[in-house]
């Protein structure tokens, strides 16, 4: 059994990094902090699936793995605090058994670029970066529904026991 | 399907959330102004103020770290960079105050500031 969880989480992080580095490639839309956040389906996958503590875990592995592979020390900061706001909102809210994964999930995506937003605060000192809010809020509204629509199937589709 | 309510407050988050912007945002666009200075910073520190109403093009060099910065007709826009993602450059123009253009590998922060408040010619380094 124990052997059985370390390889499922071993597969869930090798999968999540595979989709941070396609994502990678996809061309950027050119907006700092607009983007879809395709590793995140595991991350939302392994919360429902197999709780918070697992989630939290495969999610800051990811971080950590993919900054010391393609980032850098400031890309960590950014990720860091993206992926630990985004777990503080996403794991309350579905505690509270009121929305679906789709709902859960968008909650993430604009806890997510808040996150970035606070980093980017932070790490450059200003404060001038207000304007960049409804943009942020609406693109992680709109990559965290999109995510979580389609984590919502995956979680339907997979099997519990492969 | 038990899925009921709580599709109804998924869509009633998406669209409160996708409102709060739309607000926010028209709240930004009528309260902007056209800018009259220009701040650059880097790592936290202003290394300079330029006047948007004068045309130029100047190279910002820091540790290797450039940035080709270019102010015409009230606008500013980093032209070209050597920092890995571009996305100064593909930010494009600014030219109201609050706006910003970031490089964030450079550390680099280009501002708009209202006219009145800045000394005209401040020119620091």
């Amino acid at each position: 059994m124990h052997a059985k969880k370390v390889a499922r989480y071993g597969l869930l992080t090798a999968l999540a990094l595979v989709l941070s580095w396609l994502e990678s490639l996809l061309p950027s839309p050119g907006i700092p902090g607009v983007k879809l956040g395709l590793a995140n389906l595991v991350v939302v996958f392994a919360l429902y699936r197999a709780g918070w503590f697992p989630a939290c875990v495969l999610s800051l592995v990811r971080v950590l793995l993919v900054s010391f592979l393609f980032g850098n020390g400031v890309s960590l900061a950014y990720s860091l605090s993206g992926a630990v706001l985004s777990l503080a909102v996403m794991i309350p809210l579905k505690a509270t058994g009121k929305f679906s994964e789709t709902g859960v999930c968008t909650a993430g995506g604009v806890a997510h670029n808040a996150g970035q937003l606070i980093a980017a605060v932070v790490l450059l000192g200003t404060t001038r970066l207000s304007y960049y809010l409804p943009v942020l809020c609406v693109s992680g509204t709109l990559a965290g529904a999109a995510i979580g629509l389609a984590a919502a199937e995956l979680i339907r589709r997979v099997p519990d026991r492969p | 399907m038990a899925l009921k309510g709580t599709r109804r407050n998924d869509i009633r988050l998406i669209a409160g959330l996708l409102l709060a912007a739309g607000i926010l945002a028209l709240f930004l666009h009528f309260t902007r102004t056209n800018g009259g200075s220009v701040r650059i910073e880097q790592d936290g520190v202003t290394t300079a103020v330029l006047p948007l109403d004068r045309d130029t093009r100047q190279t910002i060099e820091r540790d290797g770290d450039t940035n080709v910065l270019v102010i015409e007709n009230g606008a500013v826009w980093v032209e070209e960079a050597n920092c890995r993602d571009k996305i100064c450059v593909r930010q494009g123009a600014i030219r109201y105050t609050g706006q910003s253009i970031v490089c964030l590998p450079h550390k680099l922060v280009i501002t708009i500031e209202g006219g009145s408040d800045t000394p005209f010619d401040a020119q620091t380094r």
